[in-house]
């Protein structure tokens, strides 16, 4: 293979640069309209990426949790604040939740050899398969009439933690399968017993596999629109619930809803830089090397 | 047995009683419940148990129901459109850029972005884009010179279109994601032989590059597919599956059906219909891995004893 100096066409560069605008382009757009003011946007005059910013915008949406009160803000609505903090709650909970679970059920499946690594795969492939939209109606009967978790926090926690729970028991295995086991032999010979074992040995080693999981669990849960529409009430709303009600309306109010927009993204965004490595494993553990 | 003894048994059962009970309660259990449901005539406000059993009415109201058929219709259309455009563009994309450069992980990690912003968010983006009169596409339109702009999202063509460039956009990075490693885990040896066999860049790609790829390249294809058919959110935000009928995917027709019509049954006898479609297609590909697998298995051996 030739060296890192391998010379390239020029033509090639600009291919690589063209993928870059078109892939960020959108999302830099955004980013920008969050920070114009609405005269501006519909002013053909003014650039989409040159212009006075404003952080007005932002103002508006999180009036209720700033320590001052914005001047051209009259009324406050403190739906988006209150989403922000629900979305956290539940994405947080749910991403605790399926990592802990997933992770016993994963180990379980691996050491105590219960069933084999192909029908799980199985499995998680036909759990992966049921869309949301599938899951509308039952869940909505059933948490509704029979569990009494409509409107809760807990409702929608249990709902992501089973959706998510399949893929994170199905990664967690690829992990586990690479620790020695005679790491955990020795451990036990020290007298621990088995969950010493797997929080003081196992978890440790299978930190890589974790952060993998917990990014997905995080985004599906921070990110889905469906079934928070269905199950949760009018305080308890997550974020993309707050965004799809308000832009059902005629007349959007583009600067406040990419503001809202870009809030929703960050985090997203952080994780890709920080674990981009961790999602790449992720992505890629089922197609190549299933 | 002894204490000690009977708590190990007891231990593997104990670590997954926490995730059956989850599966069981939330995932299982709801899937029944809509089979069932699909075949009753309920709305939100009844209990379950107070709706007409109707057997398979629900089924055969849908079958001749012309805007279901034409939901599952553009569901398959754009299935299909956008899966063969990401192959195309995220194969292409890779083969080009499979090689040695400064900046490729970077390059990487800029390519995940748009999968991993909500949909809402996405189909937020791109509607803002389309905007008739404020949007960057028509304002450039404009700038140009022309007078007209596109229609994007109030024709019912430029609408189903511009629905597939915003999944194009989101997606493609993943096939190229899978192609870029699948291309880079290809055995060295291979490529190098046939260099030195004096194959060009082209024959490369054609006789190895890609026979070689074609498991992985099949199951990225069967993935994809099966998400195409679980898109909902983007559509909602551009279109609402407007207008008419005209990008109305099942996903969407279900919640709509469920939200605004309220009829819980019809709505849980698509999500059976479209449950079993996509059953079909991965139990399909699962099918073919597992040929794959045995393929590769008696390659191996074959390659094995011939060494010997």
């Amino acid at each position: 293979m030739a060296a890192s100096t391998e010379k390239q066409n020029p033509a090639f560069y600009a291919l690589l640069a063209a993928l870059v605008v078109m892939s960020v382009g959108p999302i830099a757009l955004m980013l920008a309209t969050s920070f114009k003011m609405n005269v501006d946007i519909y002013d053909e005059s003014v650039s989409a990426f040159f212009f006075t910013p404003t952080i007005s915008n932002y103002e508006t949406v999180l009036c209720n949790v700033l320590w001052y009160e914005p001047a051209h803000v009259d009324y406050c609505d403190p739906t988006f604040g209150r989403a922000l903090g629900n979305s956290l709650f539940v994405a947080i909970v749910s991403t605790a939740l399926t990592l802990v679970i997933g992770c016993m059920a994963a180990y379980a499946l691996v050491r105590f050899k219960f069933m084999g690594r192909g029908t799980v795969s199985m499995t998680t492939l036909m759990m992966r398969m049921v869309p949301p939209a599938v899951l509308l109606v039952p869940v909505f009967g059933i948490w509704t009439f029979q569990y009494g978790l409509d409107q809760s926090h807990m409702g929608i926690i249990l709902v992501y933690t089973a959706m998510n729970l399949p893929f994170v028991i199905w990664i967690l295995q690829s992990f586990i399968v690479q620790v020695p086991i005679q790491l955990e032999e020795a451990a036990r010979m020290d007298g621990a017993n088995p969950i010493q074992v797997f929080f003081m040995v196992v978890l440790p080693i299978i930190k890589p596999g974790l952060a993998a999981a917990a990014i997905f669990t995080f985004r599906i849960a921070w990110n889905e629109f469906l079934l928070a529409n269905a199950l949760l009430g009018r305080s308890t709303r997550t974020v993309p619930v707050t965004i799809v009600n308000s832009i059902t309306e005629y007349d959007i109010d583009w600067g406040v809803i990419m503001a809202t927009g870009m809030l929703l993204a960050v985090p997203p965004i952080i994780f890709t830089f920080a674990a981009s490595r961790q999602i790449i494993t992720g992505m890629t553990a089922g197609a190549v090397k299933g | 047995m002894s204490a000690v003894a009977r708590a190990n048994r007891l231990t593997p059962y104990m670590f997954l009683a926490p995730a059956t009970v989850v599966l069981v309660f939330a995932l299982l259990y709801p899937i029944g419940y809509m089979v069932y449901a699909s075949f009753l005539d309920w709305s939100p406000s009844q209990r379950i148990g107070e709706a007409d059993f109707i057997g398979l009415r629900n089924y055969a109201n849908l079958l001749t129901d012309a805007a279901f058929l034409e939901s599952f219709w553009v569901t398959i259309k754009f299935a299909a459109v956008v899966v063969t455009l990401e192959m195309i563009i995220g194969v292409g994309l890779a083969l080009l850029l499979d090689r040695n450069i400064r900046g490729l992980s970077l390059l990487r990690t800029i390519f995940i972005l748009p999968m991993m912003i909500a949909p809402i968010v996405v189909g937020l983006m791109w509607r803002y884009m389309y905007h008739p009169t404020v949007g960057i596409f028509n304002r450039t339109i404009k700038n140009l010179g022309f007078e007209q702009g596109i229609p994007w999202l109030s024709d019912s063509t430029w609408s189903f279109i511009a629905v597939v460039i915003a999944d194009v956009w989101q997606w493609t990075p993943f096939i190229f994601i899978l192609a870029l490693a699948a291309m880079q885990s290809l055995p060295r040896s291979a490529l190098e032989a046939a260099e030195i066999d004096g194959a060009n860049e082209w024959q490369k790609i054609v006789l190895i590059k890609i026979p070689l790829m074609m498991p992985v390249l099949i199951v990225t294809l069967l993935l994809r597919l099966i998400d195409a058919f679980k898109v909902l959110e983007v559509i909602m935000v551009l279109t609402n599956g407007g207008p008419g009928l005209s990008t109305e995917i099942v996903a969407l027709r279900i919640f709509r059906t469920a939200q605004e019509f309220q009829e819980l049954g019809e709505a849980a006898a698509m999500s059976n219909l479209l449950l079993i479609m996509l059953m079909a297609l991965t139990i399909g590909m699962f099918m073919y891995t597992k040929i794959q697998e045995a393929r590769t298995a008696r390659m191996l051996k074959a390659a094995q004893a011939e060494d010997e």
